[in-house]
């Protein structure tokens, strides 16, 4: 493959009367730095700018929101300071008409979606949290409850603006360009994600019609996800990994559909702030007795019946944004989360092999999610693949490390994979076992890198890269 | 509102202009960079401001660019009601009492231009019978303070033309608003420890935008930065040479 043609570099940046300030930004004192999951900590600092572009020039790694669980947002050892994209957070263009969108990386998601909504158009594909950024989202090619008909963000993908490791600034388009499908899902490995362009979705009204129900055991869960994917966009389950026996791994499916004007309430949404959690609970604080019965009262409240309603959109696509810094109730500690998916055919033996193994071990399983996907996408090393995904998540304890690699074992002689976006403790050669296309992969990024100066922790830890 | 904007490409001035885009206004941007200000003019446009978001280059370092940006600006948007100031140079004290150039830059641009420009902006605003003239300036400028010596000198100069300019017009017409931010978390703060009470610059643009709108002379953000700096000014000298505040 040839390399592209460059882009002009753009003209340098003169910051103005910084003189030592920047050098001291970029070798001044270090603090504490996490993903979400609040594990691994190392000391890092954050380059902030609104121009993401000057402050990606050089650097190893960019920085978005910092909602990865695990450590692929986290400087590699040896290296302390990473570009931060947030302040990057323009608008360039949106083509109401078209519903085509381009936007810097660190553009907000909950910002597009406020803003989107209100126009009849909402993001493609959206994840489970809507503090993320819109580079993010193409660093991890995230999913969400309608990958068995939308597939990933990367899918809508149009063009990316990159900051490649040779230092030259890229324009890449979708089409037959073997960088732009490494990028999506590469984890910022392949080049510093600077602008992305891509097609939104129209939506009839901005509410949510949602319907839910019980679903007393793991056998139902399989059949019914499966069935409920042919009639609604959104599907997932909520499932109670705690409880065993007959009940083991029973659930709450949701579904959901954009409301038809006919069915949604005049007006549109409010939206509301949320509340922090202001400080990190003692990390034992959550205890297994407490999460058993929190997912009973969940299930029970529920009750038999089929419920049927309009919804809030960020009730239903953010449930869990109610309270921001929420990863703090698991203490300094932190927990993890492991998200497998294992591909089709899907059987109830598998499942309940599955479950076995979390009750064998002793994982203690906090809250676990389970969606079914649909086909592979563009994304050279993207996770979703046809199969049902589990995101199990897990305090961290001195067995955390036991039970993943337990986990990874299964999901290996299985034929499944992880995601990347989500882990802190897959070892290296469990991964390149779940993963054929990372052999291919690793080639392109070692011909557009050969130096391999894009490094994070993750690529170090899973990926093998120098430290 | 019809506003001029010097700043509107970054921290609390891409804020600030953010909730003037949401809300309707006309919005005509002045600075250094013309191709970034032009995309800061399509994120404004997108957000809903009013008409077509002009732009043209204004140095607070090259005064001779004044006169032609205001121009530019009277031009675009027909009629300027509001002009508002939120540029301006930043260097730690280290940085500052180390290089006499990095120091002249930064009194030029907070001080000297910023008052030219002012004083071209309010001949504007006073030739149509008045108008909103906001200039960010700092709470740095309230007391000689060891970690901000020379930058809160350059503010505390801007605070004092301010005010006196609020005493001499605004019986003609014209309404100064000195904005007075504390600590915000922005690009140009990025490196530094944030203390405690720091803003957000959506939060101080809300601030400002509410005192433009009802014209208040000084407004403090986020607002507990107005009592910090009470009992800041009235702490004795004694007191102040031991602290490193």
């Amino acid at each position: 493959m040839s390399k592209p043609g460059t882009t002009k570099p753009a003209a340098r940046w003169q910051p103005r009367v910084v003189a030592g300030k920047r050098a001291a930004a970029a070798s001044g004192p270090t603090t504490e730095m996490t993903g979400w999951g609040s594990y691994p900590v190392v000391r890092g600092r954050e380059l902030r700018s609104e121009n993401l572009e000057a402050i990606t020039r050089g650097a190893v790694l960019t920085r978005g929101l910092a909602r990865a669980y695990g450590d692929a947002s986290l400087p590699p050892p040896g290296e302390h300071t990473v570009a931060a994209s947030p302040l990057a957070d323009r608008l360039l263009s949106f083509d109401r008409s078209t519903g085509r969108v381009r936007v810097e990386a660190g553009f907000p998601l909950m910002r597009l979606n406020r803003l989107s909504l209100p126009r009849g158009w909402f993001t493609p594909v959206t994840p489970g949290t809507h503090f993320v950024t819109v580079g993010g989202m193409v660093a991890s090619d995230i999913h969400g409850k309608n990958h068995h008909v939308a597939g990933c963000f990367g899918e809508h993908v149009t063009a990316l603006k990159m900051r490649v490791a040779e230092g030259s600034v890229i324009e890449c388009g979708d089409g037959d360009h073997e960088l732009f499908r490494a990028t999506l899902g590469g984890m910022g490995l392949t080049g510093h994600i600077l602008e992305v362009e891509f097609q939104m979705s129209r939506v009839p009204t901005p509410w949510i019609w949602e319907e839910s129900e019980q679903l007393d055991c793991f056998e139902k869960v399989l059949e019914r996800l499966e069935e409920a994917g042919r009639d609604w966009p959104f599907t997932v389950c909520w499932s109670d990994f705690l409880v065993t026996g007959e009940r083991a791994g029973r659930a709450l499916l949701n579904k959901g559909r954009w409301a038809t004007a006919e069915e949604a309430p005049a007006g549109e949404p409010k939206w509301r702030s949320a509340p922090t959690l202001p400080f990190y609970l003692p990390s034992w604080a959550l205890q297994t007795w407490m999460m058993r019965i929190g997912n009973w009262l969940n299930y029970s409240y529920h009750g038999p019946a089929v419920r049927r309603h309009i919804t809030h959109p960020e009730t239903f696509f953010y449930p869990l944004d109610v309270i921001r810094e929420w990863n703090r109730v698991y203490g300094r500690r932190g927990f993890t989360q492991h998200q497998a998916v294992l591909p089709a055919p899907h059987t109830h033996r598998r499942h309940e092999q599955y479950l076995r193994l979390l009750h064998d071990n002793r994982a203690k399983v906090f809250l676990s999610v389970v969606k079914d996907c649909g086909e592979e996408g563009k994304g050279m090393i993207s996770f979703p693949k046809r199969g049902v995904s589990y995101a199990l998540d897990i305090p961290i304890d001195n067995d955390t490390q036991k039970i993943v690699d337990r986990l990874n074992d299964f999901v290996v002689a299985e034929g499944g994979r992880i995601y990347l976006a989500k882990d802190a403790f897959t070892r290296p050669e469990h991964f390149r076992a779940m993963d054929p296309r990372l052999e291919k992969w690793n080639e392109l990024r070692r011909r557009w890198d050969p130096d391999c100066r894009l490094r994070s922790a993750l690529s170090v830890r899973v990926l093998g890269d120098p430290a | 509102m019809n506003v001029a904007f010097v700043g509107a490409s970054k921290g609390m001035g891409r804020a600030l202009a953010r909730r003037m885009a949401e809300r309707g206004d006309r919005l005509f941007l002045l600075g250094r960079d013309t191709a970034d200000l032009q995309r800061s003019a399509a994120d404004l446009a997108n957000l809903g401001a009013t008409g077509e978001v002009g732009v043209a280059a204004c140095d607070l370092g090259d005064r001779s660019t004044f006169a032609s940006a205001l121009q530019a600006a009277r031009a675009g948007l027909g009629d300027v009601d509001t002009i508002v100031v939120t540029a301006g140079a930043f260097a730690q004290q280290d940085a500052l009492e180390d290089d006499a150039d990095t120091l002249d830059r930064l009194l030029t641009v907070n001080f000297t231009n910023t008052i030219h420009f002012c004083e071209a902006a309010r001949k504007l605003l006073l030739e149509r019978g008045g108008g909103r003239l906001c200039v960010f300036s700092s709470v740095a400028g309230e007391r000689g303070r060891k970690p901000v010596i020379l930058y809160g000198a350059s503010k505390a100069g801007l605070s004092f033309y301010l005010e006196g300019l609020d005493h001499k017009f605004h019986d003609q017409g014209l309404q100064v608003i000195t904005v007075k931010p504390g600590f915000v978390k922005t690009g140009m703060t990025a490196g530094m420890d944030p203390p405690p009470f720091a803003g957000e610059p959506d939060q101080v643009a809300g601030d400002v935008l509410r005192a433009i709108d009802r014209g208040t002379p000084v407004v403090y953000s986020p607002s507990i930065w107005r009592w910090i700096m009470l009992v800041i000014r009235n702490l004795p000298r004694l007191v102040m040479r031991k602290i490193n505040f």
